[in-house]
């Protein structure tokens, strides 16, 4: 079985996001990458598959030349391969990412079983690329999914909703986004990483396309970091945490 | 901003909530300071400083006698808070050379007190079996190692302080200015309000130069990264109780560490290249996606240290369901020297630095700050390597204090030489002799930031002339020859010969005038200071409990007007202590970089000065330790008669401009006599050993007295002076132990290569047992260096009174070999010269 | 004329779907254009009252056998269709699983640009639009320039208000689909075995981090005492394996909009508190009392969370409610 996973270079924020002086970008000359939970869970995802079923797990990445590191996570954690589809940093996207995807995908000699991403960035959080992606390649796709199964040709996949899960039944190739929970991402370990560090990552240069959404500013919103007030120290607390709550109108 | 109140004013405010910082809040106020306050910008108990991410193991044993000794009591009161683990530790060696350094760390831990054994790679795989001994070649095991947890211990002293009423917390506040009139601290401000102090302790870590920079001054020090990466969970460790079960492991060769932790090994590395940080790019509390201080880890730079990981543990990081849990570039504070920033900062009255200090030493460096805080002095020195004013006048810019902090970690885990150099950001200060130094082929040695030549390589040919007088006294060996020459003993012969010139012995000078400038000079020094103007003497200057603050050189060259001059490297220290000490109508005026010195010494200097010189210098015209004008050639000095090295001759103090000048008309006019330079391996080292000069910092600290020392030829003086009371107790109490002058009788006793001490030492009597005085102290080398003239090698070592007798035979330890050595010298007086013949020209 | 989708539960529209509704309005009203709306399934019907409580006019009603069940792409086909027969100048979805997913296919078959995400709109020559990136820690002001303006409306941000004055207008729509656009089809809903209220839908959430030590008994007890209340975690309790994913509030879990949040032995980190802004009033009880969440929250209890809520639960008892 053939899987795509696909990742983004994300820096790795505190609570207080600094922006750099244009206010187009985040500074990031303190901060170290990754790539998201949902995009872990991910790479997990196509690792076991690859392990239970056979084949090659490929994790691909559009961004700058540094996104290789991202590519060699993926690597540790146990994909086969990396795709770079490198660019000058700039920000793409998402009508430009999936454009790019979807090209190299064509390109590429594989015929690919199975497209994983996250379900949204954890930067930009466009809530699309992975949709788009299936378009192009006239696949289907399901988002959101929390729960994986693939027997054969056939994937099942499964979105929580309050209350339950919604089940899907796809023929595969199919695109699948997923989020946090699908599993637990391994850890890698120390040897797996020291190897991915060596390995070759490929590249496949992506042809530019347009966006119609254009940045003017970023901003970091305004936090009420006026204190709470103190209710009391345990537990003599009770008495006014239960007011709160009557004054609520929460019983 | 904080959720507390904070107090408008408060005697004592500490910055920073780390584990320094709240060691100090307890040691405090055990010392009886009672309305203290601690800020911190962070929250409690993790602030998120380098306290917070620190791998919290401690071995004791260090090359320095005091790290040893902070280390080892820091560990007592890890115990006594009961968060110490005892897991002992083990350093590993994959090379031969390192066998032999890890031998010279048991010899350490003899001189200063620590249990501590090799262990063969069979010994070591017994204590740590996950460890692959087919690449080691043996170990060093220190028993009394273990693990520590200082965010708890922190904790504890906080809640000490605060059960005695003497503490308030502000946590989660952050200081934005300090506030200094006439060179007093007046208060800290916040974003939560102003506290108006009396004294105010920056213990900030790596913010320690921010704040500083506040009040206008420098805490010299630079974050730093510190690599680290937790792996687990590990099968091996599950059923092991508590977080440690195996003695920590230092993988030396590849400056790395593996310890356990829980179900976790942690591998921490000091072999990744530097990675320096500006303190202003550490990210904020909010900004920052774990903690200030642990930044995500820069992977390329890891690579290697993973690969040695690999090779050293195998078995645990290849556990299969282990994986890399965490990792970090933990962020640390490097300072130029390794060493801590400690003490009063000099231009601010009240205001004092405790920062750069490892988690092993902090809760004791902090006990002898609080000391020196309340009492004036601590009982370890912390003053003479650690003192923060020690890079006064040339090493707080951000370049040196980055190029050195970078060269200083490389160095971690390194095998550093007792004489090792620095190598980055030279040469920084030089005299006015340095480009005629430089073409007669110098070798320079740093001090204080000064280029001082250790020999002059075109003095080689001294050698060969000398070669039946050096015969014997060299050193084959390559560690003993490391960063030395033989050049310096001809250059030493030749000197006692004939003449020779000590260009810049890298001097503080400093000038003490005003109206009550004796008055100030009496309280501070022990030596009669009201003499004559132009008489000068050498005096220690003494803590109140009689320790040595410093011993150091002064001349009376006006009614009002003292000449302060003492060593290169401690003169920031020794300045401070005067500044702090000084009052009415006096004032501290520096001259360290206006003024160069250029010894001329020998039985030819005399006839050599007197050429040039338009007044006569002679015995008749000059007493001894005299100074006063003269005229050489076309340039004016003062000449001082006096030496370190126990020749006749002169002291030359010359402006920097005319310094050049001055050394060409000697050098010029002394080619008639083979006038050699000569350096300072010769004046530090040669020439002081065979006259038993004690060196500051060496043979006096705050361990031993002055009678100790032999140093109280000057008597008790009717005048008060500091330290008085404990000096005249020092002098009518019988020693527990005396300084002592011996030689080494036989460098090869089992054949084989003479071997040649560095220092350090322990001291055995015939049974091979360590010497110890009745007071606890243990005997060890506190100088080592070779008497050509004498025809030995010749070592400093305080011993107790029974051995401290002329002819004592005893023993010395060095790489596990002992030695013989024989008492030379009991106190005061040298192996050469012992009367002083040739310095005061009594017959000669 | 602008058109928003709207999802409902046999008739009853979803919160967020008003959202979106109040900001498909005031879109409407600066481009001065009619507001319609979206509904699919055999109850659409029945949001006629409420959409038209929020402005809009002309209610849409796709009811077609093959689109009884969810049907992503075939949804996106009829939303396609029914803006093109009506002239749209901006589809505007709630950013649910669905209504974004249904969107990206609108975006991806028209090869349009979609903004998702989107907290306010200024109507100019083109779209001025603010959403949330990095889940609202950082603001994005951006301009949207397309023919057609697709937009999903970040869910718990827009305070819901009612304009309108009747019930919409019913208008059936009947789309004409193809074959692959049926590909991706609900084939079933399993209810989870899990009992009580639904994270997303409690007024009251009672969640535990790192604090707890991994003993939620006193968290579960607490939530047994109060009605509509569902039980949360931190990522941090989640990763030690005390509680399940699905239980996970934050940027990467559930995003929750209860009455008040009673955060017990959690730190704060922002990725948590992207979760929870949605809640109206936030109680911790928190040890610690210069914890992040502290300063976040309206209430605070500083105190150990295993003494704190037998108290609270006592007290509620005491009082008679539970």
């Amino acid at each position: 079985m053939e899987v795509l996973t696909a990742i983004k270079r994300v820096p790795e924020t505190g609570a207080k996001i600094v922006l750099t002086e244009d206010k187009r970008d985040i500074d990031t000359s303190s901060l170290g990458f990754t790539f998201s939970p949902h995009e872990e869970c991910a790479v997990e995802e196509g690792v076991q598959l690859v392990e239970a079923n056979g084949g090659n797990m490929t994790a691909l990445t559009l961004g700058e030349e540094d996104a290789t590191e991202q590519l060699r996570s993926a690597i540790a954690m146990g994909a086969d391969d990396g795709l770079l589809l490198p660019t000058d940093g700039g920000e793409w996207g998402p009508k430009a990412t999936a454009s790019a995807i979807a090209s190299a995908v064509e390109a590429e000699k594989t015929d690919f079983d199975l497209f994983l991403f996250g379900n949204e960035s954890a930067d930009t959080a466009n809530h699309q690329v992975g949709v788009r992606v299936a378009e192009h390649l006239d696949v289907p796709c399901v988002t959101g999914v929390k729960d994986l199964d693939v027997d054969g040709d056939t994937a099942v996949a499964k979105r929580e909703i309050p209350g339950g899960a919604e089940v899907y039944e796809v023929d595969l190739p199919a695109v699948i986004t997923v989020k946090e929970g699908l599993n637990e991402p391994r850890y890698p370990s120390m040897r797996a990483k020291m190897q991915a560090r060596k390995a070759s990552v490929d590249q496949v240069e992506p042809e530019p396309t347009d966006d119609g959404l254009e940045l003017l500013e970023l901003e970091v919103p305004e936090t009420d970091d006026s204190p709470a007030d103190i209710l009391g120290e345990s537990p003599e607390a009770a008495d006014e945490v239960v007011d709160v709550l009557e004054e609520l109108e929460v019983l | 901003m904080s959720t507390n109140d904070l107090p408008q004013s408060a005697g004592t405010v500490i910055i920073g909530a780390g584990i320094v910082g709240s060691s100090l809040a307890g040691e405090l106020a055990e010392r009886g300071r009672d309305d203290i306050l601690l800020i911190d910008k962070g929250p409690l108990s993790d602030p998120g400083g380098s306290t917070g991410h620190a791998s919290n193991f401690i071995f004791p044993v260090d090359h320095s006698k005091d790290m040893t000794k902070l280390t080892s009591v820091s560990r007592d009161i890890y115990r006594d808070f009961d968060t110490f683990t005892n897991s002992g530790g083990i350093e590993v060696a994959r090379t031969e050379e390192r066998m032999e350094e890890l031998k010279r760390r048991v010899v350490s831990a003899k001189s200063f007190g620590e249990e501590a054994e090799l262990l063969t790679p069979e010994e070591v795989e017994e204590l740590v079996p996950y460890l692959n001994t087919d690449i080691i070649k043996g170990g060093f095991y220190s028993p009394g190692a273990g693990t520590c947890d200082p965010l708890r211990a922190g904790e504890l002293y906080r809640q000490q302080a605060k059960d005695k009423g003497a503490l308030s917390t502000a946590a989660n506040t952050e200081v934005t200015d300090l506030h200094v009139e006439d060179g007093d601290i007046q208060a800290v401000e916040t974003d939560a309000g102003t506290v108006a102090a009396d004294e105010v302790i920056i213990a900030a870590g790596l913010w320690s130069p921010k704040i500083a920079e506040m009040a206008g001054v420098d805490i010299p020090l630079s974050p730093a990264v510190h690599q680290m990466v937790s792996v687990g969970p590990i099968e091996r460790f599950e059923d092991g109780e508590g977080e440690i079960n195996y003695p920590v492991v230092r993988d030396m060769d590849t400056q790395m560490y593996e310890r356990q932790h829980g179900n976790d090994i942690e591998v921490g590395s000091y072999e990744h290249r530097p990675i320096l940080w500006d303190v202003d790019d550490v990210p904020s509390i909010e900004e920052a996606p774990l903690s200030p201080t642990q930044p995500p880890l820069t992977e390329d730079a890891f690579e290697q240290s993973m690969e040695h990981a690999l090779e050293i543990i195998p078995d645990v990081l290849d556990d299969p369901d282990a994986g890399i849990r965490h990792s970090i570039d933990g962020l640390l504070s490097v300072t130029p020297d390794g060493h801590p920033l400690l003490g009063p900062i000099p231009e601010v009255d009240g205001l004092w630095s405790c920062a750069a200090i490892w988690i092993k030493e902090a809760p004791a460096i902090a006990r002898e700050v609080s000391k020196w805080m309340t009492k004036g002095h601590p009982d370890i020195d912390i003053v003479a390597h650690d003192h923060v004013a020690r890079f006064d006048e040339y090493g707080e810019t951000r370049e040196f204090v980055k190029s050195r902090g970078a060269e200083g970690f490389q160095k971690t885990y390194g095998i550093v030489h007792p004489r090792e150099q620095w190598q980055s950001t030279r040469p920084l200060r030089t005299s006015a002799f340095y480009n005629r130094q430089e073409d007669l082929d110098a070798e320079f040695f740093e001090a204080g930031g000064w280029e001082r030549p250790r020999w002059y390589e075109s003095n080689a040919d001294l050698v060969e002339k000398y070669s039946d007088e050096i015969e014997g006294l060299q050193r084959p060996n390559e560690w003993d020859s490391r960063w030395w020459s033989d050049i310096i003993l001809g250059e030493h012969l030749h000197m006692r010969d004939n003449v020779g010139m000590i260009g810049d012995t890298g001097f503080g000078i400093f000038d003490i005038v005003g109206d009550d400038a004796m008055e100030n000079m009496q309280q501070l020094c022990v030596a009669e200071m009201d003499v004559d103007v132009g008489e000068s003497a050498y005096t220690p200057v003494l803590a109140p409990n009689a320790g040595f603050v410093s011993d150091l050189t002064v001349a009376r060259i006006g009614e009002n007007h003292y000449r302060v001059i003492t060593g290169g490297a401690h003169a920031g220290q020794d300045k401070t202590w005067f500044q702090n000490h000084l009052e009415g109508d006096v004032e501290l005026i520096g001259r360290s970089s206006e003024l160069a010195t250029l010894g001329v010494w020998g039985p030819n200097a005399q006839e050599l000065l007197n050429e040039l010189a338009e007044e006569e210098m002679s015995t008749d015209t000059f007493d001894f330790a005299e100074m006063k004008e003269v005229t050489i050639g076309p340039v004016r000095v003062q000449a001082f008669r006096i030496s370190y090295v126990g020749e006749y001759g002169w002291e030359l103090y010359v402006p920097m401009d005319q310094g050049q000048k001055l050394w060409d008309t000697i050098y010029e006019a002394g080619q008639e006599y083979d006038i050699r330079p000569v350096g300072t391996g010769v004046y530090g080292e040669t020439g002081r050993m065979e006259k038993s000069y004690r060196l500051m910092g060496a043979e006096l600290e705050i361990d031993y007295n002055p009678a100790e020392a032999g140093l109280t030829f000057h008597g008790v003086k009717d005048a008060d002076f500091v330290g008085k009371e404990a000096y005249v107790e020092a002098i009518e109490a019988e020693n527990a132990a005396t300084l002592c002058t011996l030689s080494v009788t036989d460098h090869a006793p089992d054949g084989g290569e003479p071997r040649f001490m560095t220092g350090g030492e322990p001291i055995l009597d015939q049974d091979g047992d360590v010497l110890i005085d009745d007071e606890g102290r243990r005997s060890y080398v506190t100088s080592a260096g070779t008497g050509p003239s004498v025809g030995k090698h010749l070592l400093l070592s305080y011993l107790p009174q029974e051995y401290a007798n002329e002819g004592e035979e005893l023993q010395v330890e060095y790489f596990g070999q002992h030695y013989p050595v024989e008492v030379e010298v009991v106190g005061h007086g040298g192996v050469f010269d012992p009367e002083g013949d040739r310095l005061f020209r009594n017959d000669y | 004329m602008v058109l928003s989708l709207v999802e409902h539960d046999s008739g009853a529209v979803d919160d967020n779907s008003l959202e979106a509704l109040t900001l498909a309005r005031s879109v409407a009203d600066d481009a001065g254009e009619a507001l319609e709306a979206i509904a699919f399934g055999p109850e659409a019907e029945g949001v006629a009252d409420d959409v038209g409580a929020h402005g809009v006019e002309v209610l849409n009603v796709v009811d077609h056998s093959d689109l009884d069940d969810y049907t992503p792409e075939a949804y996106a086909r009829a939303v396609i269709q029914c803006a093109e027969e009506t002239g749209t100048e901006a589809v505007v979805a709630p950013g649910t699983d669905r209504g974004s997913e249904i969107l990206a296919h609108v975006a991806a078959k028209l090869d349009e640009t979609m903004a998702a995400e989107v907290t306010d709109v200024e109507v100019g020559d083109t779209y001025e639009l603010t959403r949330q990136r990095w889940g609202g820690t950082l603001i994005e002001h951006a301009e949207l320039d397309a023919d057609t303006n697709l937009l999903t409306v970040a869910p718990n941000e827009i305070s819901t208000s009612g304009t309108g004055d009747g019930p919409a207008d019913v208008s059936a729509f009947t789309p004409d689909l193809e074959d692959s656009d049926l590909r991706v089809r609900l084939t079933e809903v399993e209810e989870s075995d899990v009992e009580g209220v639904p994270l997303a839908e409690a007024r009251v959430v009672v969640s535990g981090g790192r604090g707890t030590d991994g003993d939620f008994s006193e968290i579960e007890d607490l939530a047994d005492h109060l009605p509509n209340t569902a039980v949360g975690s931190s990522r941090a309790a989640v990763n030690e394996g005390w509680r399940p994913h699905d239980d996970q509030i934050g940027q990467t879990g559930n995003k929750i909009a209860p009455e008040i949040y009673i955060a017990c032995g959690i730190s704060g980190a922002v990725q948590h508190m992207v979760g929870c802004k949605g809640a109206e009033n936030i109680l911790a009880v928190n040890t610690d009392p210069e914890a992040a969440i502290i300063q976040k929250a309206d209430w605070a209890v500083t105190g150990d969370l295993h003494e704190v809520l037998p108290a609270v639960s006592d007290e509620l008892e005491r009082r008679g409610h539970s």
